[in-house]
């Protein structure tokens, strides 16, 4: 099943002259773990922002093309039906949490929703445990690490249990530790509940492990789609500005100097196994 | 000059952010403070221009203690970026933006307009010049931030977090930057957690945790610690992970880049070879 | 500022947090009522007094003493207003009944600080914007008090970094005459509007995303429900009303000066 399938999207932004989004075509199935990525400015968050449907009903302005989530057209159906089935998580965590409990905050969909008390209960109790939140449930958001913050903030939208889970760069503002952290935690809900999650990061070497689709954007359009190893491994990618892992990059300069380790390495664990085949067969 | 003398600092509302740090640093050189969100890095730069001053101990700044000196003062030698540049934007104007630190440590207006002319240029913002700060893209307003405290030309530039939401070319262009700065005669210091862009530089780097300063030496030494970079809860480079799991092969660890890792390798296949 | 933290809440549990704030709320409103009704000092002397045992039990002592001190300047500038005019019209002759009256109005106003002092001590925003919200107050407004609430300390923190910021600039707060010094906080109230703008619109990009607006009737993940606690407090606000009526309408009160013979 297609969770997202755009064709030939576009979009200019109310009062902008030049378009965010130029003929944009992708398709992404169910389960999978997309990181889009390119440079800053390339569209991505404008992308995004299609996906759950702040585009074109939160943001006025001008969009051409389709585009369908979870078989919907997300021109004809409002942000608050779209949310059923699209979950976005934004890049600063504290504001995207509003009430003075953690366990308020991830209930707060569901009571926009109208969703009876008992199951309310349950769905929250559900969300807080899978990310790791439970502990702290009754704490209020300002005294919770950025880290703590964004595991609530994934929370409340697993809360609603949608089919597709957009991240815009979530980890900006973490320590590698604390991104790593989130990074397992979306990549479980992937796993386990097959969740379809759109990553927007430019911190690859922490993700392009757990992909299985990358999108790299650049300008408005889209440049490169396809499989992670393929896509980083492209001259193409870094050229763009799109900072590659780095394990990738040094399998790419072993390989100008004659050394080929046969498959592009995207994790450090990759890299040393393939490189320990090479060094022990020698 | 920068020392300081065994500071604790405790925040009024009872929490001891430094608990006994001592440090020095020479006028040029260029220092990584590293270590995880609350380990108290920002904390310590602030002392350094007397946003802080420190419970207990003394920060001695080019022979000034800070204690009984204004910021102002300090100020005027040690230039500080912080983290989100909308927090200090607030001019009609990029160039009024840039003359505004120029303004209150006295330059004259004939200076300020040479200074500004000149900070323009340094960080490509010259079209911009009679552009509304706000109306810039957020990489355009970290520039005209640096810009607005370069300007006055401090001998001292302290960097806090500056990698946080940059693309992998502008956190590149930023690199250069900071090493030309450095290579001025500037003595830079950068608050970060982002272990590849210091890799990628390869400065003295001062790891902190929980208040403590647990390593001082350079990069290539210290994030290639397995002990240390677990205790300071850092993620090592991706390179030199791929280095920590091949020790067994008696490969060498502190290997930072991934150019270095290339000749490393080459090396080790040459030696095995013969 | 030291009046603002008398009114600020803690997380601690007592008979006293635990009622439900509708309940408090009326009983505040009774002691309001009393409090007007009666412009004799021992009525309000034993108002403040009878307030004192619900302070203690509830363990808000020290904050309680916070607000209190804070209304002491207040409350010198009503007693002297009262005393000094009412010194003028009774033709400038001190009695001892003219300082009773102004001492009495003054406990007016104690006795009120007390009593929402002591209400805001002990009652989280949630549980209030949860009783506004049960109270059928439109949601929007509930919404707004709560998520007002929760940014107080976030912009806190804000207007300091801001103020760093600019400091690190050579800005000097404290210089100048009074027309710069006010002119010093434009740096510093610029970012924060401009701050406070940007969040609302990712605020309400959030609120969006999570379904806002799918439904008039909104469920509660919480509820507040009368208890025992609750309905012995109703009863005693009833009480004390009922007996404060009928005090004023058939009982005179003597006042101090005659109960101290003066």
């Amino acid at each position: 099943m297609t969770a997202i399938e755009t064709k030939n999207l576009s979009y200019t932004y109310q009062g902008s002259t030049k378009p965010s989004l130029q003929d944009v075509s992708i398709k992404i199935e169910k389960g999978e773990f997309v990181i889009l990525t390119g440079p800053s400015g390339c569209g991505k968050t404008t992308l995004c922002r299609c996906f759950n449907g702040l585009i074109p009903h939160f943001y006025n302005g001008t969009l051409k093309g389709t585009i369908n989530v979870a078989e919907l057209n997300v021109v004809e159906h409002q942000i608050h039906e779209l949310a059923l089935h699209v979950g976005f998580v934004f890049q600063n965590p504290e504001n995207q949490l509003f009430a003075l409990s953690v366990e308020k905050d991830v209930a707060f969909a569901l009571e926009n929703l109208g969703t009876p008390r008992e199951e309310m209960r349950n769905r929250v109790e559900w969300a807080l445990k899978t990310v790791g939140a439970y502990d702290f449930r009754e704490r209020a958001p300002h005294e919770l690490s950025g880290g703590q913050q964004q595991r609530v903030a994934i929370a409340s939208v697993i809360a609603m249990q949608p089919d597709v889970m957009v991240l815009d760069e979530p980890t900006s503002f973490l320590d590698p530790l604390g991104a790593k952290k989130i990074f397992e935690v979306i990549a479980d809900l992937n796993k386990r509940f097959g969740i379809t999650v759109i990553l927007v990061e430019h911190r690859l070497d922490l993700t392009a492990q757990y992909a299985s689709h990358v999108v790299i954007m650049d300008k408005g359009t889209v440049i490169l789609d396809g499989k992670p190893r393929d896509i980083f491994n492209m001259d193409e990618a870094r050229l763009i500005g799109v900072g590659i892992p780095k394990v990738t990059r040094l399998f790419q300069i072993l390989k100008e100097d004659g050394i080929d380790l046969k498959d592009a390495p995207v994790s450090s664990e990759e890299a040393a196994e393939l490189l320990r085949s090479i060094l022990t067969h020698d | 000059m920068i020392e300081v003398k065994d500071i604790h600092f405790t925040f009024p509302s009872g929490v001891e952010a430094l608990k006994g740090v001592s440090l020095s640093i020479r006028d040029g050189e260029f220092v990584a403070i590293m270590g995880q969100n609350g380990a108290g890095k920002t904390t310590l730069v602030k002392h350094f221009n007397g946003l802080l001053k420190p419970t207990t101990g003394e920060v001695i700044v080019d022979s000034i203690s800070t204690r009984k000196t204004s910021v102002a003062k300090l100020a005027r030698n040690v230039g500080f970026v912080f983290q989100n540049p909308d927090h200090q934007l607030f001019c009609e104007s990029v160039e009024e933006e840039i003359a505004f630190g120029l303004r209150n440590f006295g330059f004259d207006q004939n200076l300020t307009k040479k200074r500004v002319d000149w900070a323009l240029n340094l960080l490509d913002l010259t079209e911009y010049r009679q552009s509304s700060p706000f109306l810039l893209s957020g990489g355009e307003r970290k520039r005209v931030a640096l810009a607005s405290v370069l300007a006055w030309d401090p001998k001292t530039v302290v960097l806090d977090e500056p990698t946080i939401g940059q693309d992998h070319q502008q956190k590149e262009k930023l690199r250069q930057f900071i090493i030309q700065l450095n290579s001025q005669g500037k003595t830079v210091i950068v608050v970060t957690h982002d272990v590849e862009f210091v890799a990628e530089s390869n400065p003295r780097v001062v790891l902190m945790t929980d208040g403590r300063i647990v390593a001082d030496g350079m990069a290539e030494e210290i994030l290639t610690n397995e002990a240390l970079v677990t205790r300071a809860s850092i993620v090592p480079p991706q390179i030199t992970q791929i280095f920590l799991r091949l020790t067994d092969l008696g490969l060498p660890t502190n290997v930072i880049d991934v150019y270095q890792a290339r000749n490393v390798l080459h090396k080790y296949m040459e030696d095995r070879r013969r | 500022m030291s009046i603002f933290s008398g009114f600020q809440f803690r997380r601690v549990s007592t008979p006293i947090h635990n009622l439900d704030p509708r309940i408090k709320f009326i009983f505040v409103i009774a002691i309001f009522a009393v409090a007007i009704m009666f412009i004799e000092l021992p009525v309000l002397l034993l108002l403040f007094f009878l307030q004192i045992p619900i302070v203690l039990i509830a363990k808000v002592q020290r904050q309680w003493i916070r607000s209190m001190r804070g209304a002491v300047f207040l409350a010198s500038i009503i007693f002297a207003t009262n005393f000094v005019f009412s010194y003028i019209y009774s033709g400038y002759r001190f009695t001892p009944s003219l300082l009773e009256s102004a001492v009495a109005l003054t406990f007016r106003f104690v006795v009120l600080v007390e009593s929402f002092s002591l209400f805001f001590l002990t009652t989280s925003p949630d549980h209030l914007g949860l009783a506004l919200e049960q109270s059928h107050v439109p949601y929007e407004f509930c919404f707004a008090f709560t998520t007002a609430v929760r940014f107080v300390p976030v912009l806190a923190e804000e207007a300091q970094t801001i103020m760093d910021a600019q400091k690190a600039r050579g800005l000097e707060l404290e210089k100048g005459n009074f027309m710069k010094r006010i002119r010093n906080y434009i740096p510093i109230l610029i970012p924060l509007i401009v701050s406070a703008i940007r969040r609302s619109l990712e605020l309400a990009e959030a609120m969006e995303s999570r379904a806002w607006g799918a439904i008039k009737k909104r469920t509660n993940l919480y509820e507040l429900r009368l208890r025992r606690g609750d309905y012995i407090l109703l009863i005693l606000t009833v009480a004390l009303l009922g007996v404060a009526v009928y005090v004023r309408l058939y009982i005179p009160i003597p006042s101090m000066t005659s109960l101290l013979k003066l």
